[in-house]
């Protein structure tokens, strides 16, 4: 695998202005791009020898609540010629502008980034929901959907059929809070072994 | 080769020849689990394919944002459920890329030696069900004979067939019982024998080759561009195997090949399938005769159980049990995309902690998912007899596509 320090240079180098911020994270390299040079960002690190990033291999959106933008969407990028990985990251409330004229393996991530996460991706040519059930609503991946979510599907012997209807739990869901108000368990990196 | 069958077909105006509808899936036995086809037809000939995937979505990425890592890694099991140790592998090194720590030796061998024993069990299932598929019965009747003994293997080290939950972030859950890496010896021989007998059946078959030849060609430019991964883009002709090119629990030490087709065909994804259960059964030999002694788990009650025995005789050690038992291990902040090649092609993890004990979000990576996005490409101006061809040739499993 290629040294981080040679590829955040080479990224740098390909992007310039473009690069918001870069990390270096054990012997991971992340950019943080602004959103509305995703596109032009990522065609330049396919195309620029120096990166060569052919593949998108995955999207996965996050949701930070708390934070302004609320979501972070993670291209993981992998380059065969340079035997190399980046995550891309932009940030954004509510879209960011579609890939797939640049990795057409992305339609079918972005699709699920929508449906799991409520992120738009503009001008993706067919952003359906892809893993919920027809007719869903809402989206199930966000921090704030709750585990059990709305509505259950039952068996209305009346009708004869399967219709949906409001959860109800014959107990209350068991979240058990653990965690301990000391620190504890933390200093496992400092031991001998430790990368 | 026989002509397609023209069906003309009228639409609601009366004018013929519109595109005919069909509908196929979402329980059909080609379709290798829940996968539901929108076929647009014309005649025979398959002109637009809609998948619709998501019926087995069972909602574990949110699941795994609720449980601690040690309560998420089973979920892992139940991705690939036709080779769960893989999912388990790359979960637990991500984890481990997060705290820092490095599995003892023997950990890492006896991670690679059911690495391979599950990518046998997935090139089995595959080749031989892919096979089933084409009509030929004869394979799957012996390939699940040898998989009841691969699980076996499974059952002896983590007392479940397939949903083992061993593989652990730090190492192994348990160490081998005695006599199983002889048993594991003495499989490979007579399991070579099996190969070459599955090879006389399929690979010079004329009517196996008619159904695969020429069939859902992949081009390499194709698989590239799509995220093709694992035998998917070495049948394409792109050398790239993750276990070489960015090695992970020391396979760099391990002396195997990696076979690489040339045609991008359903005959080449079977014959590179084929080849790679020979290289995993050299690997399967070496695990065997390099096994080192030693720990099995991190010597860190930080991150590992103690012992039976400790937890008796020692306060701390209760201490640590308790803890790790209810509130589990907490995981440094900072986020990792950890990839392994797992049977069907890479298999990531994009974990993100925020220094609690569970995962703040955990986005899985399935190769499927990316391989069945293929189809509409391979599927287009194919006839319906080769779409059941071509997703065989994928090599998909619903656990993972959906998750």
């Amino acid at each position: 695998m290629r040294d981080r320090g040679a590829l955040a240079e080479a990224v740098c180098g390909v992007l310039g202005e473009s690069a918001a911020q870069v990390l270096l994270e054990r012997d991971e390299v992340t950019v943080i791009v602004p959103s509305e040079k995703l596109v032009e960002v990522m065609t330049a690190l396919r195309d620029d020898p120096r990166t060569a990033f052919h593949q998108l291999m995955d999207v996965g959106g996050v949701d930070y609540l708390a934070r302004t933008p609320r979501f972070d969407v993670a291209y993981q990028l992998l380059s065969l010629q340079q035997n190399a990985r980046l995550t891309v990251i932009a940030q954004t409330d509510d879209a960011v502008p579609s890939v797939v004229g640049v990795y057409p393996s992305a339609g079918w991530f972005e699709r699920e980034a929508f449906d799991l996460l409520g992120i738009m991706f503009d001008g993706h040519p067919d952003l359906r929901r892809l893993l919920t059930d027809y007719g869903f609503e809402g989206h199930p991946l966000r921090r704030d959907f709750p585990l059990m979510g709305f509505e259950e599907k039952v068996y209305d012997d009346l009708h004869a059929r399967v219709v949906s209807q409001p959860v109800t739990l014959q107990q209350d869901y068991r979240a058990f809070d653990a965690l301990s108000p000391w620190q504890g368990l933390t200093d496992v990196q400092k031991r001998e072994g430790g990368a | 080769m026989t002509e397609p069958v023209q069906v003309l077909v009228r639409d609601k105006d009366g004018k013929e020849g519109a595109p005919f509808t069909l509908n196929m899936g979402p329980q059909h036995p080609a379709a290798h689990g829940v996968l539901r086809l929108i076929l647009e037809m014309d005649g025979e000939v398959v002109e637009r394919a809609d998948p619709h995937i998501g019926l087995l979505h069972r909602g574990t990425e949110k699941l795994i944002e609720h449980k601690t890592y040690t309560q998420a890694l089973p979920y892992f099991d139940r991705l690939d459920y036709v080779a769960p140790m893989a999912s388990e592998q790359c979960f637990s090194l991500a984890i481990e890329r997060l705290l820092g720590i490095t599995p003892p030796e023997r950990a890492q061998v006896i991670r690679v030696l059911y690495a391979e024993i599950s990518r046998l069990l997935n090139h089995i299932l595959a080749v031989t069900t892919f096979a089933l598929d084409l009509g030929a019965i004869t394979p799957a009747l012996w390939g699940f004979e040898e998989r009841e003994k691969l699980m076996g293997f499974y059952e002896r080290v983590s007392g479940a067939r397939m949903h083992a939950n061993y593989i652990r972030a730090g190492g192994v859950a348990r160490d081998l019982p005695d006599g199983l890496l002889e048993d594991i010896e003495a499989f490979c021989d007579p399991f070579l024998k099996l190969l070459d007998d599955l090879e006389t059946l399929l690979t010079n078959n004329r009517i196996f080759k008619q159904r695969t030849v020429d069939i859902g060609i992949l081009t390499k430019e194709e698989a590239i561009a799509w995220g093709a991964s694992g035998a998917m883009l070495r049948a394409s002709g792109v050398a790239w195997d993750l276990r070489k090119s960015q090695p992970y629990d020391g396979y760099e030490m391990y002396d195997f090949d990696i076979p690489v087709g040339t045609t991008g065909d359903c005959y080449a994804r079977y014959l590179v399938r084929m080849a790679e259960m020979r290289q995993s059964v050299r690997i399967i030999r070496q695990c065997i005769t390099r096994m080192p002694t030693g720990r099995v788990m991190v010597d860190d009650f930080k991150v590992a159980m103690p012992e039976r025995e400790a937890i008796e005789k020692s306060m701390e050690a209760l201490i640590h049990h308790f803890k790790l038992a209810s509130e589990g291990y907490r995981v440094p902040q900072g986020a990792t995309y950890t990839a392994i090649e797992a049977p069907k092609g890479e298999f990531g993890v994009y974990l993100v902690a925020d220094g609690t004990n569970k995962p703040y979000r955990c986005k899985i990576r399935p190769p499927s998912f990316a391989h069945l996005q293929l189809l509409p490409l391979l599927a287009k101006d194919h006839m319906l007899a080769d779409v059941v061809a071509i997703i065989g040739s994928l090599d998909i499993v619903f656990g993972e596509i959906d998750r």
